[in-house]
């Protein structure tokens, strides 16, 4: 890596929170500009650059258009990080996935212009939609930062690590291992259903600890046992549709619920 | 300086410093305007269609995710529709809450408006990044300012972005009085930068242009409508039920072009600060109304560029509005509610002020209280139209007296001006340019 490594931001579908996140880093934004150079960042500069070294990639890739420009971004970056749940695993418009994109269309811009959509070759041409995918769909990923929104923290480790020429490293845990470090009550012990013992760590837990429960918006941990996982979510009296759609919020891109009954 | 019998096209491929990836065409021939377009190219993202099926509860958390810098304002409209649809009244306390959290990212987005993507274009940067070199002072302000809205924001949702605090009925985490008695007082130490921010607003060259067009606002009978109101035209001094909404929005689209547009009462309207600063003003805290005299904003201003004064006098309302309301929270502290909900059937309409205009959240509920159907009507897509008239009654008066450049800079100004939030894509269509 180079001393001063050029880094750049790039954003496909997702609502920007994680380029915000890295903006919201107020009080070592100053001294992270100084161990790198920002050469794209197109929620706040203009301009744009040829190569990098660090490609900070945000949001799913959902047309074959943006396929092509990720494969661009690639082919000019020598370190690909997957930054937030969209990026990672498609996140909640993957649940979008489920349904015929003419549907999709039909919902959101009504029936007439789907119609026109479907008919009319030079109207909206739309059909360049095909799926959500996530980044490592498309081409290989060097590292993710996971969550919805990434956490700040584990941002400014990666980069603190890749400036340094060191591993970032990101701990195999379950928000659960974390969850019982803020010596929170367990979500299940007042008749809620969580996400934490399947899901990444990393969060420090933080909806558990401000009240809520895990939905996973972290990924399903590698090792995970989702069988026994989902045997605890019977016995709370969840039902097959529901214990589905919880799988599916955050991580409908993900195995197990691609497109497939879990 | 340049002859008016000039011939080109400008295409701006992702204009930058906004959310989300928009562009702008504009082609003249012979130094006559032959075509303006705003065009949308963000990915569909399909919210409205993937929200059904979902439970009542669960729908204001995930559509959040809509917008990163309006997730707050996501969450609020959308609570608000679905407890509209279930029923369900909230009591004084979260009321006051909401009001709260809403002013806090206010505070934060206009924050980051003005200073990150605003100022640099005034003072003739490509971006904030220059700045840091050549006034650190204004940069550091900055993030102090957005470090402070964005702390405001943890104590009273949980974390800054995706708050998850705020439920349907009320709090699942009661924000902590000593946390919000600290950003209390660091408010009240910020009204030394509140004042720089307006010193340097009070330096940029504002272009003078004008348009007079229909401004459009939640408008309240007590107060500077943010959170609740009717919806309001500055065209007929008159409002309608936000579940009347519709009738406001009239979405449509156009042969040309690719987003769904609005329009009431006139071929195009505005929403957001200046809207809200015009149809408000009375409203407005004394010491936001002596600010905007300070910065030259007279009602009604007719001047887009001037969305970003309004921003600003709105900074200093949200601040001094939000230091009372935590005064009311720190004197009357804060008790638990039942928030348990059980989903039925039903219909209803949010709608909330978010810092880039009037949002509104339409959903339906089946029998077993899963959502059937869902709306939502950002902004951004009410202001596409407007924008376009802008530029399209702008160019023609540019032209004449400007470069290729300036003219660029000056459109991707305005569009900026309003702060658009392209990556709300509901509602939004892709375009792929033929050139």
């Amino acid at each position: 890596m180079a001393m001063k490594p050029k880094v750049a931001f790039f954003d496909f579908a997702s609502c920007e929170g994680c380029q915000l996140t890295v903006l919201n880093c107020e009080d070592v934004f100053l001294d992270l500009l100084a161990l790198v150079d920002i050469v794209e960042f197109r929620e706040a500069m203009s301009e744009t650059a040829p190569r990098c070294d660090v490609a900070f990639i945000e949001g799913s890739i959902n047309r074959e258009e943006d396929a092509q420009r990720l494969r661009g971004i690639r082919a000019r970056s020598t370190v690909l990080v997957a930054m937030g749940a969209c990026a990672c695993m498609g996140n909640v418009q993957a649940r979008a996935n489920f349904v015929a994109p003419a549907e999709n269309y039909k919902r959101v811009y009504g029936e007439a212009a789907r119609n026109l959509v479907q008919t009319d070759p030079d109207y909206w041409p739309l059909w360049a939609h095909t799926r959500v995918r996530s980044v490592k769909e498309i081409v290989p990923v060097d590292f993710e930062l996971r969550g919805c929104p990434i956490v700040a923290d584990e941002f400014v480790h990666l980069v603190k690590a890749l400036v340094s020429g060191t591993t970032p490293h990101f701990p195999v845990q379950a928000v659960c291992v974390e969850c019982k470090i803020n010596e929170n009550e367990c979500v299940f012990d007042h008749g809620e259903t969580c996400m934490g013992q399947i899901t990444h760590g990393g969060c420090q837990a933080v909806c558990v600890t401000q009240g809520y429960r895990c939905d996973g918006c972290r990924g399903l941990l590698p090792q995970a046992n989702l069988a026994a996982h989902q045997a605890l979510l019977r016995e709370k009296g969840a039902t097959e549709a529901s214990i589905q759609n919880r799988y599916r919020l955050f991580c409908s891109a993900e195995p197990p619920g691609k497109g497939r009954r879990i | 300086m340049t002859p008016t019998t000039k011939s080109y096209t400008i295409d701006v491929h992702h204009v930058t410093r906004v959310e989300g990836h928009g562009s702008i065409r504009i082609n003249t021939r012979d130094g006559v305007v032959e075509e303006v377009k705003l065009c949308i190219v963000e990915a569909n993202r399909f919210f409205e269609s993937f929200t059904r099926g979902m439970l009542p509860q669960d729908i204001p958390w995930v559509v959040g995710r809509i917008c990163g810098i309006c997730c707050v304002g996501h969450q609020l409209a959308a609570t608000r529709a679905v407890e509209d649809a279930q029923g369900i009244t909230i009591s004084p306390q979260t009321l006051l809450l909401r009001k709260m959290l809403n002013e806090s990212q206010f505070l934060q987005s206009h924050v980051l408006h003005v200073y990150f993507l605003a100022v640099p274009d005034f003072v003739g940067a490509p971006s904030v990044l220059p700045l840091i070199k050549t006034h650190p002072e204004v940069v550091k302000r900055a993030l102090r300012l957005k470090k402070l809205a964005n702390d405001y924001t943890a104590v009273l949702g949980g974390r800054t972005l995706h708050p998850m605090s705020n439920t349907l009925k009320g709090w699942r985490k009661l924000p902590d009085l000593d946390r919000i008695e600290q950003v209390r007082n660091r408010l009240l130490a910020a009204v030394p930068d509140l004042q720089a921010t307006i010193d340097v607003v009070k330096t940029l060259q504002i272009p003078p242009y004008e348009r007079e067009t229909e401004f459009v606002s939640l408008k309240h009978p007590d107060e500077y409508a943010l959170y609740d109101g009717e919806v309001f035209s500055s065209d007929t001094r008159a409002g309608v039920p936000i579940r009347d909404y519709r009738s406001v929005t009239n979405e449509f689209t156009v042969a040309h072009s690719t987003s769904q547009w609005s329009r009431w009462h006139r071929e195009s309207y505005a929403v957001g600060a200046l809207a809200r600063v015009n149809n408000n003003f009375a409203q407005l805290r004394p010491e936001a109304q002596e600010v905007a005299a300070a910065l030259g904003l007279q009602v009604p201003c007719y001047n887009p560029y001037m969305n970003t004064v309004a921003q600003v006098v709105e900074i200093v309302h949200c601040a001094h509005n939000s230091l009372a309301m935590m005064e009311t929270v720190l004197n009357g502290g804060l008790q638990e509610e039942d928030i348990r909900h059980t989903p039925g059937p039903g219909w209803g309409v949010g709608a909330v002020e978010v810092p880039r205009g009037i949002l509104f959240h339409e959903y339906v509920f089946d029998a077993e209280g899963r959502c059937s159907n869902a709306n939502a009507i950002i902004p951004t897509s009410q202001n596409i139209n407007n924008i376009e008239q802008d530029m399209k009654a702008f160019v023609p008066q540019m032209l004449p007296h400007m470069s290729r450049e300036k003219l660029t800079l000056h459109m991707e100004m305005l569009l900026r001006a309003y702060d658009p939030c392209i990556s709300c894509s509901v509602h939004m269509l892709n375009v792929e340019f033929v050139d």
